[in-house]
């Protein structure tokens, strides 16, 4: 039978007739996930029709940051509240989060989706209904042991970024010890390491998206 | 349409009881928010009033709606089951089956029945009983996330089915049309609702206050009575309701203060749940 409406294609997730590649962001509180996700929409911004939802944990301050930043036009731009679970609204119950990244394929049928998740810590990961790739996002500052201990950000995630590689003098991190840790964890999957406060352009970021984007849609 | 055997529609209440299946509602706290935020529910004694009060209100009107919808779904697909019998061929059921999920076109008007309005007479109902729009949102918001979940669960369905056709069904609708389609009674869908209402009340203080979840736990084991005894009144409200095609017949209570706080929820900006 055919259901016509013209509304709502329930499921799978519409992805407006670009197909817009969606990204999940993830990882723990202060890694810098926010400044990626700005970091991505002003490198590629100019070349993509991109769009973002924030989830997050208390108020809207992730999607104010980048709205302050001016990153994109506040109407790209979308938070979603979690309830004190930001886990479960990237992973077990994705459903607000369908329905903004909806409301955003229908208003603007971007290219590239971001859905930058709440903090949360090393086992929150996004369900593939919600998205095409995840990004997990740790810094060294939270110490050179965390590759080693892994967890389903570190080990699954699709693309695993390493950020403050400016700070691990400081805080005694050892980058080499993370990049065989992250190696031997990860079963071939990419590891980068990036500062983004020193080079915000973060162009090996940018080349993996846009690589990943032209694997799944084509660079058409 | 296959014939219930005893343990039918059990084991699809328990999947939609479960808080784990997608429903949208774990970002919601059923007023809770609002009332810890301003301190006017502190502590487990509270939460027990609370929850006592809105079972008897909020809950008893929800449960009613959700079991009046659950009736008017089986009553949908057992149409479409009827005509589907009758058809010679597959396009004539068809037919038929676009007919039944087709009932919002058409002006309103005081002549038509509710019947024949199908969904969008009992999305009014729910409307009409949800006096503060921040709740009429997230009533719908609710609605919509598990609709999705509902679709894909059971996709043959003409209850869910012809509901999707109102684009935004109010949560109570959808939540019924799901629990006929499990297979669950219209009493069972009223204490479906009941539940989740509470439930989700209840987690939201935990997690807000740090509430001892045992305790709370053995406050809803509490208060299971009351919510079997408000469940059976909505139940009998739906069923007369459904009957005599008139949604008016459905309680209509409330709770005023949760209900303004709501609204202040809503416009407030450093909040954790959605509602």
């Amino acid at each position: 039978m055919h259901l016509d409406h013209a509304k709502f294609d329930y499921a799978p997730l519409p992805a407006g007739p670009r197909r817009g590649f969606r990204i999940g962001i993830g990882g723990p509180v202060g890694g810098g996930k926010t400044a990626l996700v700005a970091a991505l929409c002003a490198q590629l911004r100019d070349e993509l029709s991109v769009v973002v939802v924030t989830n997050d944990i208390y108020t809207e301050e992730d999607a104010e940051f980048l709205r302050r930043h001016a990153v994109l036009p506040d109407d790209r731009i979308r938070a979603v509240r979690t309830g004190c679970c930001p886990h479960t609204a990237i992973r077990d119950d994705i459903t607000a989060n369908l329905a903004a990244v909806e409301e955003l394929v229908e208003a603007h049928d971007p290219e590239l989706v971001l859905v930058e998740s709440g903090g949360d810590n090393l086992t929150a990961t996004f369900s593939y209904g919600l998205i095409d790739a995840q990004i997990f996002v740790v810094d060294v500052a939270g110490g050179d042991k965390v590759p080693r201990k892994g967890g389903p950000g570190v080990i699954r995630s699709d693309l695993l970024v390493i950020n403050k590689v400016d700070l691990a003098p400081l805080v005694g991190a050892d980058l080499e010890v993370m990049r065989t840790d992250a190696e031997r964890v990860r079963d071939g999957r990419p590891t980068l390491f990036t500062s983004i406060r020193n080079q915000p352009e973060v162009p090996e970021v940018v080349r993996w998206v846009r690589e990943k984007r032209a694997a799944l849609v084509g660079t058409g | 349409m296959t014939l219930l055997t005893p343990a039918a529609g059990n084991a699809g209440l328990l999947l939609l009881a479960d808080s784990r299946v997608p429903s949208g509602g774990h970002v919601h706290s059923g007023g809770v928010e609002a009332l810890v935020d301003r301190g006017l529910l502190r502590d487990v004694e509270d939460l027990t009033l609370f929850l006592a009060a809105r079972i008897r209100t909020t809950a008893l009107v929800t449960a009613s709606l959700t079991a009046a919808a659950n009736t008017a779904a089986a009553n949908t697909a057992a149409a479409n089951t009827a005509a589907a019998n009758t058809a010679a061929a597959n396009t004539a059921a068809n037919t038929a089956a676009n007919t039944a999920a087709n009932p919002v076109s058409g002006k309103w008007s005081y002549e038509t029945t509710c019947h024949s309005r199908g969904w969008s007479c009992w999305d009014a109902a729910v409307e009409v009983r949800t006096p503060v729009a921040a709740l009429r949102e997230a009533s719908r918001a609710q609605g919509v996330a598990l609709l999705r979940t509902a679709l894909l669960a059971w996709p043959q369905d003409s209850g869910v089915r012809a509901l999707a056709e109102l684009g935004r069904p109010h949560q109570p609708l959808v939540l019924g049309a799901a629990s006929a389609a499990a297979g669950a009674t219209p009493a069972q869908a009223a204490v479906l609702a009941v539940h989740h209402l509470v439930g989700g009340a209840a987690t939201a203080a935990v997690r807000l206050l740090g509430l001892d979840p045992l305790r709370v736990a053995a406050v809803q084991a509490g208060l299971a009575p009351l919510v079997d005894e408000t469940a059976a009144r909505a139940a009998s409200a739906a069923e007369l309701a459904v009957h005599a095609d008139d949604p008016d017949l459905l309680p209509a209570d409330a709770t005023p203060l949760p209900e303004i706080m709501a609204e202040l929820h809503h416009a407030s900006e450093v909040t954790l749940f959605a509602s």
